[in-house]
This record gives structure tokens, sequence and C-alpha cells, in this order.
């Protein structure tokens, strides 16, 4: 099998980076930054899934088409999201 | 007849050519079945959007009456447990079959510290009648932004719930690996098993990667 095999020193450094972008997440979202808030803790967020789904969950090697299915998704995942905002946000109740 | 004779393994079964095409296959099967997973989460976090775009201070208040700092190490207990199911995986492609029990025992351990803190955190939810219905109340709010607010702690015992379901198959998926890496089911050559079952581990951890924020951190700078 042509299996990549990452070391523990690679899966150490991304683990410690998620446990300190947890902190940072946490400790930001004690300061005001008005709308930013919001955008600063979802950039957090995905910054974190990416490390998981690259590093831990093997996307880095994976094959086109899995990549291919995961981006697929995301993007459905985006459409149900932004249509329904683009209608709930412009709506006059 | 045909003199070669195909000797199935659970490495290779007969309908695939290679060992690696029968791994794709079941990589790219699980990663389906895990966008069918993101869709189901993903009408929720849509409800969430939607109501914390119509109530945003509710959102806040009632965001602040949850315990960041145990909310913020519950995460981190998360994080630990994929960090220990990553090394899982990595043992069972190394083929080290005392490796691989260790660490999933020590992902399942923190499976079980993750749900019990979330159990304390119901209860204090519980006591505290925060739980929508008909004892629903919220200090300090007024009467008509009540129930804007058991809207909030709807999605959040519904958005922690199915998470926490999640969580304990996991746990129960867990169970099992343990008693085969025990056996000795797993080698170099085969791991599906726990490779797959690696990815649901940290799929689930990924969407409270995302709950953690969204429930725990709304505007917390604000004066309460």
């Amino acid at each position: 099998m042509s299996e990549h095999i990452d070391s523990i020193r690679t899966y150490t450094g991304v683990w410690l980076v998620l446990l300190a972008l947890t902190a940072g997440t946490t400790a930001v979202a004690y300061v005001d930054l008005g709308p930013f808030s919001v955008v600063i803790a979802l950039v957090i967020a995905f910054t974190k899934m990416l490390l998981v789904a690259l590093f831990f969950m093997h996307i880095r090697y994976s094959s086109k088409l899995t990549r291919l299915v995961v981006v697929g998704g995301l993007l459905w995942l985006g459409i149900l999201l932004s249509l329904t905002m683009a209608d709930v946000a412009t709506r006059h109740w | 007849m045909a003199s070669e004779t195909h000797v199935e393994t659970l490495a290779l079964r007969e309908q695939f050519d290679t060992a690696e095409q029968q791994k794709d296959a079941s990589t790219l099967g699980m990663w389906v079945f895990l966008i069918t997973e993101v869709m189901f989460f993903g009408g929720l976090f849509l409800l969430y959007t939607v109501y914390r775009h119509l109530y945003p201070m509710v959102f806040a208040v009632a965001s602040s009456s949850l315990n960041a700092v145990i909310g913020a190490v519950n995460t981190a207990v998360l994080l630990c447990s994929s960090y220990t199911m990553v090394l899982a995986v990595r043992a069972a492609q190394l083929g080290q079959r005392k490796a691989i029990v260790i660490f999933l025992i020590l992902t399942l351990i923190l499976g079980f510290a993750f749900l019990g803190v979330k159990a304390y955190e119901w209860n204090v939810k519980f006591e505290e009648h925060h739980v929508p219905g008909a004892s629903f109340h919220f200090e300090g709010m007024a009467p008509e932004l009540q129930r804007n607010a058991q809207l909030f702690f709807s999605l959040y015992f519904a958005m922690t719930g199915l998470h926490a379901l999640h969580m304990v198959i996991g746990v129960g998926i867990l169970s099992v690996l343990i008693f085969q890496a025990y056996k000795g089911k797993f080698t170099a050559e085969y791991m599906t098993p726990v490779d797959v079952a690696g990815l649901y581990w940290h799929f689930v951890d990924i969407i409270w990667i995302f709950l953690f924020p969204l429930l725990y951190l709304i505007d917390r700078h604000l004066p309460k």
C-alpha cells in the first residue's frame, strides 16, 4: 500500500496548534470587536477544521475523488446557508 | 477453468483488483456518509443562523449563561481524543498491535470524559430552568423575550444532544475496535476499520469545533 505515515512530531504539532486556537478563540470572545467577533470566531473554527481534515483525516494524501466529494459537500452546505440567508436577511417581515 | 485461485482475505476481497483500490473504496464510502452527516447537522446550523440573525441580543445574553471555561476545557478534551485517535490509526498503519489498543483505550476514556462534562452542564441547565418547556425561566429577561431565549436553548439542546448521540455511537465503535485490535485482527496490511472509525471520530470533533464558539462565545464582552 502506498500509504503516507506522518511522524508523531507532525501530529503533536497540529494538536498543540489546535489547543492554542481553542484558547485563542475563548480569549478573543471577551474583547469588543463589534461585528467582527463572529467573523474571528468562524475564521478560527475554519482553520481548526482545515487542520483536522488535512492532517488527522489525511485529506493531504487522499485521492482526487475523495477531495471532490468533500469540497462538493461543503459547497452544498454553502448553498443551503447562503440562499436561505439571502431570503431571510432581505425580508421586511 | 482458470488455474489461478483467488485467495480472498480481509486485505483483498474478491471484488477488488488491488488492496489500494479496496482501501480507496472504503475511504470514499465513509466520506460520502460524512457528507450526509454534514447536511444533517447543516439543517440545525441553518436554523441557528436564521434565529441568531433575528434575535442577536437575546442569543448573546442566553449564550452568556453557559460556562465558557467548561466549554473550552471540554473542547480541549475532545481535541486530545482526536490526537490519541490519530496515533491509534498511525499505530495500525505500522501494525503495532499493543499501541493500537492503548491509544484506542485513551480515546475511549477521553470520549467518556467529554460526555461526563456534557452531562454535568446539562444538569446545571435543568437546575437553572433553562430547559425549554413549561418551567422555562431566564432570569432578568423581559417576558416577551422569554420565548426567544427558549429558541436559543432549544437549539443548544438539539445541537449538543445530536452531537452527544454521535459521541455515544463513537464510544460503541471504539469499544468494538479495542476488542478486535486486542484479538490481533488489524495488521499493517489490513487496518481499514481503524482508519474509517478515525474519520468518523474526527468528523464529530469538527462539529464540536463549530458548536463551541457558536453556542458558548457569542458577544462575551457585552456587559450583562
